[in-house]
């Protein structure tokens, strides 16, 4: 019988995942791991809130699974939130699931499930896992793990994990991307499993459910230096509190007069300057991609068509991307593309397939 | 599951659930009614109780039976407490940190809410409160000392006799919880020379829910469960009649077959600490070596994460404990690993291995030939972080 981990958040989703690999004959051990909050805030923590303990908990003794917590504080401050808070040093905006994903589910707690001894661990992410036989003319023969959207097309979390490799796809199961949400909900109930799901926020669980900037006021205060508001021509106009306070497309709230609606277009960490601009030069048809993971473990050696999602919550834009060497791709839209923002992540597809992924620079 | 946690807790001995069974439908009255049926379960009460003080060597009045060792804990310390404050103005109490949190917390919250001074005793690196210890730190003021039979976590049995003695002459009340020790050690309250000694069934066999508190007549104790006259107006509450009677035979086969038990269970434990120590690097027992439980063998090993290294064997198939132990992933060195004076790297990761009368042979070297590749396991994971 092979032996499955499930990464539980107490959630329906991993819940869900749990139930339905025991079901499919997998002898299953619900796992979570102990992330870290703010001290004082362990209580606000979107992830492992004493509360979703208990009820990740109560759902593996539904299940009968052994459920074990897992210390993941340290690893998780000196990855994910060190991550965050240099993205922001440098301007950006970044998406600290990305680097948790890779990082702390997909290699640390992946490593403690092997040891466990376990052939495969799972999550409750909308998305799937098809293996395939790969290209005779692939430079690498045999069998390949493709990683796909989730069917539910509304729900589809395969974005954040464009990160995997083959090597961590290789052990991975997504029982929940095969179903939508309702179907979902339905089998929570049929095994009797809770099926209230934590409030759809975009918010990161270290947050404590507060806004992003009053974390960095109160973990990197030295970075929120004012500086000024520089239009695309040159033209300083005000003065902003801040970079890291301000997001790509933002309209509101920059405190500037201008005869037409102003907008955010860029920031320049060198010299603190945030750059503003109308509507028209927001948009562009162009974005290059650092770190990209390409899921097949192969660079494509030609330029290809896919479509690209530039946040989690984007639609996808047709486009042509091409390899440019040292793990950057090139992306071209066909049309331009507005916020497009530095330190998110641009996703390939085609069709169902995730192709890659990387760091918009 | 090989099961080496005796130290959290046992299975109910069949000849145990056999006597407490008529008490739950035949015989199911309550002892405080004046008919028969109260009048039938009373009189298992008392018998129990007189089959208790028969091991205890004592009178059956000083013997009052509690939910748990936590309650007998609480009502000696609280009680003693108030009763003494109240007769002589009493403030001062004495403990070891490396006492159970049925003893500290009680102790904080004395201090906290009740204006009483708590000084915390030193211990050895054994863990062990020598009777030198508590002869310095006594003084005209102090009330209560408070000092465990033997440590849950790491099984160093302390001199209870001899700070019982001191106590005495120094007319300072002395209560010892033994909940741990009573599963091996004699408790012969005379012999022993305890005002109060705290003891809960489901360490020796006997089921969970149910405990009992030693006090020696004269001793002053106001209640901190009102209500009924029961247990001598100490404890109020209808008594739980099977589980007593399961208390009174636990105890008294306990007693009965106390050798025979040691003898099975010693050369276990030793052979466990020989082998751990000699294949484990970076392992030491903490602990005492000789004035020690004879079932209790407890580790710390450099470098691991002790939550993890339970995971790892009850994946394995091993039940152990750790005294870093945490269900919720937040692991810290407990109080006595800090008492004794472990660093953080060491004291992160205790195991604690408690063998029982069902521990086979077999059971131990099964164990012993997974421990030392699972705690490498949990070593490189540690370094992985």
């Amino acid at each position: 019988m092979p032996k499955v981990v499930v990464a539980m958040s107490g959630g329906v989703d991993s819940s869900v995942a749990a139930a339905l690999l025991k079901e499919q004959g997998y002898e299953v051990v619900g796992m979570m791991l102990r992330l870290w909050s703010e001290p004082g805030k362990e209580d606000s923590n979107r992830c492992c809130t004493p509360d979703s303990m208990a009820q990740a908990r109560r759902v593996a003794a539904i299940l009968d699974i052994p459920f074990y917590v897992i210390d993941a504080k340290d690893v998780f401050r000196e990855t994910v939130v060190e991550y965050f808070l240099e993205g922001y040093a440098r301007g950006e905006t970044p998406n600290p699931c990305l680097i948790c994903n890779r990082k702390i589910r997909w290699t640390f707690l992946l490593d403690h499930a092997l040891a466990l001894g376990a052939d495969f661990m799972a999550t409750g992410h909308y998305a799937r896992v098809r293996k395939v036989e790969s290209d005779a003319l692939s430079l690498s023969k045999g069998r390949k793990v493709e990683l796909l959207r989730g069917v539910d097309r509304n729900k589809d979390q395969s974005y954040v994990l464009h990160v995997l490799d083959q090597e961590k796809l290789k052990h991975a199961l997504f029982p929940v991307g095969e179903y939508t949400k309702p179907e979902i909900r339905q089998i929570a109930e049929k095994h009797g499993l809770p099926t209230a799901s934590r409030k759809d926020s975009q918010d990161l669980c270290f947050l404590a459910g507060e806004d992003y900037r009053n974390f960095l006021q109160r973990n990197a205060a030295e970075m929120l230096k004012p500086g000024e508001i520089v239009t695309r021509e040159g033209q300083a106009i005000g003065s902003h509190n801040g970079l890291a306070n301000y997001t790509i497309g933002q309209r509101k709230g920059l405190g500037v007069a201008s005869p037409v609606p102003l907008y955010v277009i860029t920031k320049d960490a060198v010299r603190n300057t945030l750059i503003v601009g109308t509507q028209e030069q927001l948009g562009s048809k162009e974005l290059v991609a650092r770190d990209v993971n390409w899921v097949s473990g192969e660079t494509p050696r030609e330029p290809f068509r896919a479509e690209v999602k530039i946040r989690y919550t984007a639609k996808e834009a047709e486009a042509l991307i091409t390899p440019n060497g040292e793990g950057q791709a090139q992306v071209t839209f066909d049309a331009p593309q507005r916020d497009i923002t530095a330190g998110q992540a641009a996703v390939f597809y085609q069709n169902d397939v995730v192709i890659g992924g990387g760091i918009i620079i | 599951m090989i099961y080496l946690d005796y130290s959290a807790t046992t299975p109910v001995d069949s000849r145990i659930v056999e006597a407490m069974s008529p008490f739950f439908n035949d015989s199911f009255g309550n002892p405080s009614s004046v008919h028969r049926f109260g009048q039938i379960a009373e009189a298992a009460v008392d018998s129990s109780r007189e089959s208790v003080a028969r091991v205890l060597n004592c009178s059956p009045d000083e013997i009052i039976f509690t939910s748990c060792g936590s309650e007998s804990d609480n009502l000696a310390i609280r009680g003693a407490a108030y009763a003494l404050r109240e007769k002589t103005g009493a403030k001062w109490i004495l403990a070891s940190r490396a006492e159970h949190p049925a003893v500290t917390k009680t102790l904080e919250h004395l201090g906290k809410y009740d204006g009483f001074l708590i000084e915390w005793l030193d211990v050895n690196e054994h863990g062990m409160v020598t009777p030198e210890i508590v002869a310095k730190a006594i003084c005209g003021e102090t009330a209560i000392v408070s000092v465990m039979y033997a440590n849950n976590e790491i099984g160093t049995i302390n001199l209870i006799k001899e700070i019982a003695e001191i106590c005495r002459a120094n007319k300072i009340l002395f209560h010892t919880d033994a909940v741990q020790a009573a599963a091996y050690l004699p408790v012969d309250v005379n012999e022993l020379g305890v005002d109060m000694m705290s003891l809960g069934a489901h360490k020796f066999y006997g089921p969970k829910g149910v405990g009992a508190l030693y006090v020696r007549k004269g001793t002053p104790l106001v209640p901190h469960l009102t209500g009924g006259g029961q247990e001598f107006n100490l404890r109020a509450g209808t008594q739980n009649v099977p589980y007593i009677v399961g208390f009174a035979e636990a105890l008294r086969l306990t007693n009965e077959e106390r050798e025979q038990r040691v003898a099975h269970v010693k050369p276990l434990r030793d052979k466990i600490i020989g082998s751990v120590l000699e294949s484990i690097p970076d392992s030491q027992l903490t602990g005492a070596m000789e004035s020690r439980l004879p079932h209790h063998a407890s580790f710390a090993f450099k470098g691991v994460d002790g939550n993890l290294l339970l995971t790892l064997l009850d994946a394995a198939g091993f039940a152990c404990s750790s005294g870093s132990a945490c269900k919720t992933g937040n692991p810290e060195p407990s109080e006595v690993m800090n008492a004794i004076g472990l660093s953080r790297e060491w004291g992160l990761g205790s195991l604690r291995v408690t063998v029982g009368v069902q521990t086979t042979a077999a059971d131990v070297d099964r164990f012993l030939s997974e421990l030392p590749s699972l705690v490498e396991k949990a070593r490189r994971l540690h370094t992985n972080k």
